[in-house]
């Protein structure tokens, strides 16, 4: 008998809760990058469970464009985030806040 | 339409001539900007005796060229061309213009040889002589429009030209405001007219005019006539003449004097058949005329200043041509437009020699008194052109004068011919009064005034000659003028009542002659203090010279209540109403952004969450639409 869909989607929708609230919740750059991940990763489970579900292969061709997505935005997010750690000596999201009123 | 070729550079010769003077004028050494200026209004005169000659060559029927130039408005069914016309009345007036604009021309170069702005005053006054050609020899009522209001233009330059003084500039914008009213409702007659004739060509219009029903025709020719009185200085828009003297004398004798305020007598003789039309229009014309001939000889009387006098004497005959053109003395009113021209031409002259002469440009009549000794050319002139004004025969102000007084008389109706006689009288004292004061007597001048340079006396003296001899051109109702005229007025009107011509003509005499003597025994006899009875009529000799305050009423009804106006749309309206609203719109958004700009926090995180919320927010939309 086959794994049913939904154990997948519940443990891709607590995966992205858990996302969710680490970018809202947090302030270390470093860590809210991690929880995008974490978020990123709860889609790709989604897509490759509902790829097996339809059994065809799109939901595990847009995966990988996700997870390349991701690589190119982890390169330019790591190298902002030592950018401005290099600028301010804090990786705290809340010190980097000049463009606003 | 052999011939027709100089009718169109009659035109062109002045155009010509502004437009080489206005783009390259200050290039021209001395004076030689007036030679090209008077040089190009010569080729126009040239032109126009080439037009008349070759007219005077057909048989009087046949009088007629039109010289079609090229369509200019085609929209629709209202169609108007550029076309000009030559006929005996237009070739009257052309001749006249470009004639004594030629000599006015001449004259300018020398008076005003030293003025900073030589240049540009002989490009407008060529300008000015090129729209009043215009005007003369339009074919249709929106060509003559266009001159009309190009003669408007210059005259405004014209007044305004030393606009350093306030008191130029501001004679300058009342003619133009003053003309103005007349010139709008001119144009809503030219409208009318359309709508009516559905053409504006003089030929259709004329040709339809006598088929107008009564209430039309009087409407159509009132409305002409609004645009005749604001040009012509007629009551009740006369004001701005006399301040119009405020420009250089030789623009008061050209446009002033000579030829652009006889611009509306020339409308009414030009478009006679609309006024036929309507009795009521008729004499409208002749009570206006007539009146106005009155008043501004009263003023005249009051005048010191020797152009404002020339200005109100100017009024007073303009009033007297209307008047004949009210009676249907058309040839009559147009030979006393002609002879007018010059001796009116010439007086404008001679006091603008006499200012030249005296320190400071005087103009001033009490300060003048026995100039004729030291400018004898400048005096015999002027005698002459005055004599020729007040009507003392063999001049030709005489035979013009007599002749509208006669077509008065025979028209029948006696209030009128009593008034244009005290007219006479009045014309008769105002120009002895001011000969004898400036030229006879003891004098009261300071310096040492002579005559003026060659040039300008030479000027003087073929006006005077023309002012003495162009009566010749009319000797009688049946003259050559008269018999010129005939394809374009019709024939001369029948006798209706009154005395018979020689008697009558021995009235007129008798009362100018009755008039210079009054002149004579009060200024000039020693018999009579006249300084003592000014001082003791000073509230009635006030009165004359302000022209029984006209002018002070228009400005306290009219103008004072405008500017008040203007104050309460400008301060009030504007700046409250209009500049409220505007800065009230610009201080709204200022406040809705101090306002929404808070939203932009700087925190990551709450970009982070306004974004998850409104994911959220798309999801439970498309829930709960699917």
């Amino acid at each position: 008998m086959r794994t049913p869909i939904s154990y997948f989607l519940v443990v891709s929708a607590l995966l992205f809760t858990m996302g969710t609230i680490g970018v809202l919740v947090r302030k270390n750059a470093l860590v809210i990058f991690m929880s995008v991940e974490l978020q990123i990763n709860a889609v790709n489970l989604a897509l490759v469970a509902f790829a097996r579900q339809h059994g065809n292969l799109t939901g595990q061709v847009l995966a990988f464009f996700v997870m390349v997505v991701a690589a190119a935005e982890v390169v330019v997010g790591l190298a902002i985030i030592v950018s401005l750690y290099r600028k301010r000596r804090s990786a705290n999201v809340d010190d980097a806040h000049l463009l606003r009123w | 339409m052999r011939d027709a070729g100089a009718l169109l550079l009659i035109p062109l010769f002045p155009l010509a001539g502004a437009t080489i003077l206005l783009l390259t004028g200050k290039r021209w050494k001395g004076s030689s900007v007036g030679w090209v200026g008077s040089l190009m209004v010569a080729g126009a005169f040239a032109s126009s005796l080439t037009t008349f000659f070759s007219l005077l060559s057909r048989a009087p029927g046949h009088r007629l060229m039109v010289r079609h130039l090229y369509d200019w408005i085609f929209a629709g069914s209202f169609r108007v061309d550029i076309a000009f016309r030559a006929d005996a009345l237009s070739m009257v007036m052309a001749l006249t213009v470009s004639g004594v604009g030629l000599l006015i021309h001449i004259y300018s170069i020398a008076y005003m040889r030293d003025d900073p702005r030589f240049s540009q005053f002989f490009a407008y006054m060529n300008l000015f002589v090129f729209f009043m050609l215009t005007l003369v020899l339009a074919s249709n009522f929106l060509v003559l429009y266009v001159g009309w209001e190009g003669v408007g233009l210059c005259s405004y330059l014209l007044i305004g030209f030393w606009f350093e003084r306030k008191s130029a500039s501001d004679a300058a914008k009342k003619a133009f405001i003053t003309t103005r009213i007349g010139d709008s409702a001119m144009l809503i007659g030219i409208i009318f007219i359309w709508f009516h004739f559905h053409s504006l060509d003089f030929q259709i219009v004329f040709r339809g005019a006598p088929g107008l029903a009564n209430g039309t025709a009087t409407v159509m020719a009132l409305l002409l006539f609004a645009g005749a009185v604001g040009k012509s200085a007629q009551l009740p828009l006369q004001v701005w003449l006399p301040d119009a003297m405020e420009g250089p004398t030789p623009v008061s004798a050209l446009i002033h004097a000579a030829t652009m305020v006889t611009a509306g007598v020339y409308l009414v003789v030009r478009t006679h058949p609309i006024f036929e039309a309507s009795s009521v229009a008729l004499t409208v014309v002749a009570v206006v005329g007539i009146v106005t001939a009155v008043y501004a000889g009263l003023s005249a009387i009051g005048q010191d200043d020797i152009k404002r006098m020339l200005a109100y004497s100017t009024i007073s005959q303009l009033g007297f041509m209307f008047f004949g053109a009210g009676v249907k003395a058309y040839a009559a009113t147009m030979f006393l437009l002609v002879t007018h021209a010059f001796f009116k031409a010439c007086l404008f002259l001679c006091a603008g020699s006499v200012m030249h002469a005296l320190p400071e440009e005087e103009t001033d009549m009490m300060r003048m008194g026995g100039l004729f000794r030291p400018m004898p050319i400048t005096g015999i002139a002027w005698v002459i052109s005055a004599a020729a004004l007040a009507g003392i025969p063999p001049l030709s102000g005489f035979f013009a004068k007599d002749q509208v007084v006669a077509a008065a008389s025979e028209s029948g109706r006696e209030g009128l011919w009593i008034l244009a006689l005290f007219g006479v009288l009045l014309t008769a004292i105002y120009m002895g009064r001011s000969t004898f004061m400036a030229f006879f007597g003891k004098p009261r001048y300071r310096g040492h005034p002579h005559d003026p340079p060659a040039l300008m006396g030479g000027i003087l003296g073929l006006l005077a000659v023309g002012a003495a001899v162009n009566g010749l051109l009319n000797l009688s109702r049946t003259g050559l003028l008269e018999r010129f005229l005939v394809p374009v007025t019709g024939p001369v009107a029948e006798v209706v009542s009154g005395p018979a011509e020689l008697p009558l003509a021995a009235i007129s005499l008798g009362l100018s002659l009755v008039g210079v003597a009054l002149a004579f025994y009060v200024y000039l006899s020693g018999r009579f203090d006249w300084q003592a009875l000014r001082s003791r009529f000073v509230g009635p000799k006030r009165a004359l010279e302000k022209g029984l305050y006209v002018n002070d009423v228009y400005s306290e009804a009219i103008v004072i209540p405008a500017r008040a106006g203007a104050a309460f749309t400008a301060y009030v309206v504007d700046k409250r109403v209009v500049d409220g609203a505007v800065n009230g719109i610009g201080r709204l958004f200022t406040w809705g952004a101090s306002v929404g700009r808070r939203v932009q926090t700087g925190l990551v995180r709450s970009y982070a969450l306004a974004i998850l919320l409104g994911a959220v927010g798309v999801l439970l939309y498309l829930a709960v639409r699917f």
